[in-house]
């Protein structure tokens, strides 16, 4: 019963992406959709295979600049949640700065990048880095802005200097912080390369869906969409794994 | 303990009987301008001498410790440990508060020896003596109950046993002064009181000197040589209690007449507090 329930919970989630696809298609299908509005999932599908190779250099151009922007995001996420966390002075003064700036659309920011470095991958790159950084630097500050008081004392007493205890206890108690946060990141910097994409550059997922948007090729532009997610999904599943076997102690500890 | 300087070798030489370990001289600390947290506090605690201080909530037991282990310098009065007067975070100290802090991504084994890389002169030598350290952390956490956990996760630990290896923490560095702060005040009553023979145990065997910060009458009259009581906010010293049945002390002692008495006497000492 029990090794059913089990398999059952394993498969649920290619379940719920079937009945997606068959809700989509059926509906499409019962109002008669016109295909240049709302293609239908066969249709899309059709696009996906008719257009393998354009769809495929697009998807990797997509795939490393977003991949580019994160590892920026997370050099840097780390080094200024390291700095930003390690202090209570500097905590105060730059928070309200980092909320501040993550509130500005970051579409805003491509014509900009657009002035400086001219259309293609860099800024894709960094609008990416740009829209994803953030939520590294506030995880990891806060994992270590919140150690306990009385921990510290124990430490203090010790001789311990700020950083050794941001070394022996900050940083492994931010880990968990971390590796969460990487998840949100990465769905976040596809995000960034796409939104980039689709306003300067020609190449890039993004820039295909445009582009066939204005052909009115609706189905590859539906194509687009789901490699996109199907990308950001793998990534995710990808970095939840490397969490869990990273800082496992976090979560076997809630029993 | 086969280690080097044990203990007792350590406190066979005071400075003299006129220099006490720790001397509060009319110490008072004012943490903002809301009024003092502890005023006028008086006394002296001899090397190997089991304190205990109790009384009701809010009354500045913490404070006291965080004078006693330099962590915090008093607003007015001196206090000295070991003859010299306190300046900063005095390493011969240990400590261990009411929840057991241990890191979860440590065994029990490691969490012990967090100190040890911590403290000097330890600390450089961690790598070199690290299976000497080893040896001693697993010998304590031995006398304490725990043999055969040291590769376990705190988190696998009960509440009781987390609490016993976060004491072995508080002494691996072989403290001269160990700091309780309501070390059981999580745990139930019959692992509390366990963990007072440990405590006791250990203490007979090494003769640290023990500064118990608690709410529990029992605990403070089973446990220590003195027993000071303080009043509400602002901390004022209002008694010092003697506690003289003869040790070791068994558990059995608590239940009998003499003990219930003198338990029932503080008592009414903090009733009246809070009456007034």
């Amino acid at each position: 019963m029990t090794k059913n329930n089990r398999l059952l919970e394993r498969l649920a989630p290619w379940i719920a992406v079937l009945a997606l696809i068959v809700i989509w298609e059926v509906t499409v299908r019962l109002f008669k959709v016109p295909p240049f509005i709302f293609p239908s999932a066969s249709a899309t599908a059709q696009a996906l295979v008719t257009f393998a190779g354009p769809i495929g250099m697009h998807s990797w151009q997509t795939f490393w600049t977003t991949m580019a922007g994160f590892g920026l995001g997370v050099a840097v996420g780390l080094v200024l949640g390291f700095i930003v966390g390690s202090s209570r002075f500097l905590y105060h003064a730059c928070y309200p700065l980092l909320v501040g700036f993550n509130a500005i659309p970051k579409v805003a920011f491509v014509p900009i990048l657009v002035v400086w470095f001219g259309i293609g991958s860099v800024p894709a790159i960094l609008t990416a880095f740009l829209i994803c950084f953030f939520p590294i630097v506030v995880n990891v500050a806060t994992g270590l802005a919140t150690l306990e008081p009385e921990l510290e004392d124990v430490l203090r007493v010790l001789g311990a200097k700020r950083l050794d205890v941001l070394l022996k206890v900050g940083l492994p108690r931010s880990l968990p912080y971390f590796f969460a946060s990487l998840k949100i990141a990465i769905t976040l910097a596809f995000v960034g390369t796409v939104v980039s994409e689709t306003v300067a550059s020609n190449q890039g997922i993004g820039y295909l869906m445009m582009s066939a948007g204005s052909q009115m090729r609706m189905s590859l532009v539906f194509a687009g969409l789901i490699v996109i997610s199907a990308m950001a999904m793998v990534m995710y599943e990808l970095f939840a794994l490397l969490e869990k076997r990273m800082t496992g102690w976090a979560h076997r500890g809630q029993r | 303990m086969t280690a080097p300087a044990t203990l007792d070798q350590n406190t066979v030489a005071p400075p003299g009987p006129a220099t006490p370990f720790v001397a509060f001289d009319q110490v008072s600390l004012a943490y903002d301008d809301s009024g003092n947290a502890i005023e006028e506090i008086s006394l002296t605690i001899e090397e190997g001498e089991f304190v205990a201080f109790v009384g009701p909530s809010g009354c500045g037991k913490s404070t006291f410790m965080k004078l006693c282990t330099g962590l915090n310098a008093p607003t007015a009065g001196s206090v000295r440990v070991d003859g010299a007067p306190v300046g900063g975070p005095l390493k011969i100290c240990g400590m261990a508060f009411q929840s057991a802090n241990l890191l979860p991504w440590r065994t029990t084994l490691d969490n012990v020896l967090l100190p040890l890389e911590i403290v000097k002169p330890y600390r450089s030598q961690f790598r070199k003596r690290r299976a000497e350290f080893e040896g001693w952390a697993r010998e304590l956490l031995a006398t304490v109950g725990l043999a055969g956990y040291e590769d376990q996760y705190p988190w696998q630990l009960s509440g009781g046993m987390q609490q016993r290896a976060s004491i072995c923490r508080a002494l691996i560095h072989r403290p001269r002064l160990l700091m309780l702060d309501e070390p059981f005040a999580a745990l139930d009553a019959f692992t509390r009181e366990e963990l007072w023979c440990v405590l006791r145990d250990l203490w007979e065997a090494q003769r640290f000197t023990v500064v118990l910060v608690t709410h529990d009458l029992r605990e403070a009259a089973f446990l220590a040589d003195t027993v000071y009581v303080m009043s509400r906010r602002p901390g004022r010293i209002l008694e010092r209690r003697r506690i003289d049945f003869p040790r070791p002390r068994e558990l059995e002692m608590t239940f009998e007449t003499p003990f219930t008495g003198l338990v029932q006497e503080l008592r009414s000492r903090i009733g009246t507090i809070r009456g007034s």
